[in-house]
């Protein structure tokens, strides 16, 4: 289904209360558009169906961006982003698998989702299926000592299905250097792109090495 | 012939790869050579040495219908990754299993970083984690088989110091060992081996706990003919003293607590010196219990 990214955006502005969180939610939105309406294949009417990628949104923070396109693409109606945040609501200020049908794995604290996304990755790849796991984490994020350990990891494992995002929108107090040239070192195969450019995102999130784990790292001007 | 709780663990575990493909294994370098038998599957992993990605990658297959199997020394399971397991599992309501090496002082010549008495205190905090602390290899292996499915995450506490008599235990149930009517006393795991030596004259109550959460309250109630009550942990002490006020309730009741003291212990030596140190020997329990009763 192709979805207008004015609708998606339109949605957003249905949910108010979560301000401080602008930048983030806004710095995910052209990223996960391009991936849910060009890259994964999923069924919002079968949302748990074996068929389906996976996508872990790993830092959490300002989930609006893909709270909106969740509800634009089925998964629930668009009229719950009106009590995004709210007692009434089941949208919170960090996603809840257990209340939002679309969303793989709780998230918010930082750090967490990409482990579970190579448990994901693991468990599928055991089950010799060809599904894709995608997982997006930030740059400040990337001050946490267990996204280290997983980059680590996922390279030594060689999970070819597993695809990690990094939105590098400068929020990092640490200087984090070349980040692709970091991941190739734990050997992912890591290109760099424009986080606003729906055709770079496109082709970097087609490409699946079929030997390595991918990594995007998608630059977004602050 | 008898084994210990770790090889008991290793059988257990590749008795049940063998017949549920749902389990899977999930290694830090600890014990890795003991389960070299199933680590060439699809379903075993030694991921090394990274405990807060273990317990992640551990919900990320529980995500996915797996029933994870996690193990490794105290400290590294339990303290390292708590937000993991709080957050990943007791958080997103998954299923997982956690197994730990090397209890309270255990590793006695290795000093503190390396000793887990605070486990099952800080486990206890998290909504929907279960607690099981077994006494013996064949109770850790029925403790294991009984709740290792049921869909929440589980705890078993193994020890190297083990019960030497065997008792018919139960997840989630208090065992009733002997009654009487001066005391009730609840002896938790491995301290059943102090405590029968300690009481054996005395009119108890004695009460067998091996699943500390959650907690049997109702067998004790049914079971306690006296309001002095008298918890026995091999873990810091008191742990249990909520669920047993909890279990009693609107029945005033005077509690006494013995286990292992909030301190630094800074000896090496051997658990049984340890033990001596902090008067955890059939000895010392027996004055405690004579002193708090007034005997």
């Amino acid at each position: 289904m192709e979805t207008d990214l004015t609708y998606v955006k339109n949605l957003m502005a249905l949910a108010t209360g979560d301000e401080k969180h602008d930048t983030s939610a806004h710095s995910t939105l052209d990223v996960l558009w391009v991936l849910y309406d060009r890259i994964l294949h999923y069924d919002p009417a079968h949302p748990y169906s074996e068929k389906r990628d996976r996508f872990v949104l790993s830092k959490g923070h300002g989930p609006l961006a893909f709270y909106a396109i969740l509800a634009a693409k089925g998964f629930f109606p668009s009229s719950a982003l009106k009590n995004f945040e709210t007692w009434e609501g089941f949208l919170g200020g960090h996603p809840d698998r257990n209340q939002v049908p679309g969303v793989e794995a709780s998230t918010g604290s930082l750090g967490h989702g990409l482990p579970m996304a190579i448990g994901i990755a693991l468990a599928l790849r055991a089950r010799k299926s060809d599904r894709r796991v995608f997982v997006l984490i930030g740059d400040g994020e990337c001050n946490e000592g267990s996204i280290w350990e997983s980059i680590l990891l996922a390279g030594n494992l060689a999970l070819s299905n597993l695809t990690c995002i990094v939105i590098n929108n400068h929020s990092s107090t640490l200087s984090l250097g070349n980040l692709a040239e970091k991941f190739t070192t734990f050997a992912w195969s890591a290109t760099t792109i424009n986080g606003r450019s729906h055709t770079q995102i496109e082709q970097a999130l087609s490409q699946r090495d079929p030997q390595h784990p991918t990594a995007v790292i998608a630059e977004i001007a602050r | 012939m008898t084994i210990s709780m770790r090889d008991q663990m290793v059988q257990t575990v590749e008795d049940l790869f063998a017949h549920d493909e749902r389990v899977a294994l999930l290694l830090a370098d600890i014990s890795a050579a003991l389960f070299k038998n199933l680590l060439h599957t699809p379903r075993a992993f030694n991921l090394g040495i990274l405990e807060q990605t273990l317990i992640g990658v551990a919900a990320g297959m529980a995500l996915e219908g797996y029933i994870p199997i996690v193990h490794s020394i105290v400290p590294f399971l339990v303290e390292r990754p708590f937000e993991q397991l709080k957050d990943d599992f007791c958080y997103q309501r998954l299923g997982g299993n956690f197994i730990s090496t090397g209890a309270s002082y255990d590793y006695s010549t290795e000093g503190m970083t390396h000793h887990g008495s605070g486990d099952v205190q800080v486990l206890r905090s998290l909504p929907g984690m279960q607690i099981t602390v077994p006494g013996t290899a064949s109770e850790f292996d029925h403790l294991f088989r009984e709740a290792y499915a049921n869909g929440s995450p589980t705890y078993y506490r193994m020890s190297f110091s083990t019960n030497p008599i065997e008792h018919p235990v139960r997840f989630g149930k208090l065992t009733v060992v002997q009654q009487g009517r001066a005391a009730t006393i609840i002896a938790v795991g491995p301290a059943l081996a102090r405590v029968l030596p300690a009481t054996a004259d005395m009119d108890v109550t004695i009460l067998y706990c091996t699943t500390a959460a959650p907690f049997d309250a109702e067998t004790l109630r049914a079971a306690s003919q006296s309001n002095n009550i008298i918890l026995v942990e091999p873990y810091y002490e008191g742990v249990l003293v909520p669920d047993i006020i909890a279990a009693m309730k609107h029945t005033p009741v005077r509690i006494e607590t013995i286990g292992v003291p909030h301190q630094v212990l800074s000896h090496y030596g051997t658990p049984e010196q340890h033990d001596q140190s902090i008067s955890f020997t059939p000895q010392a329990i027996r004055r405690r219990i004579e002193r708090f009763l007034q005997l």
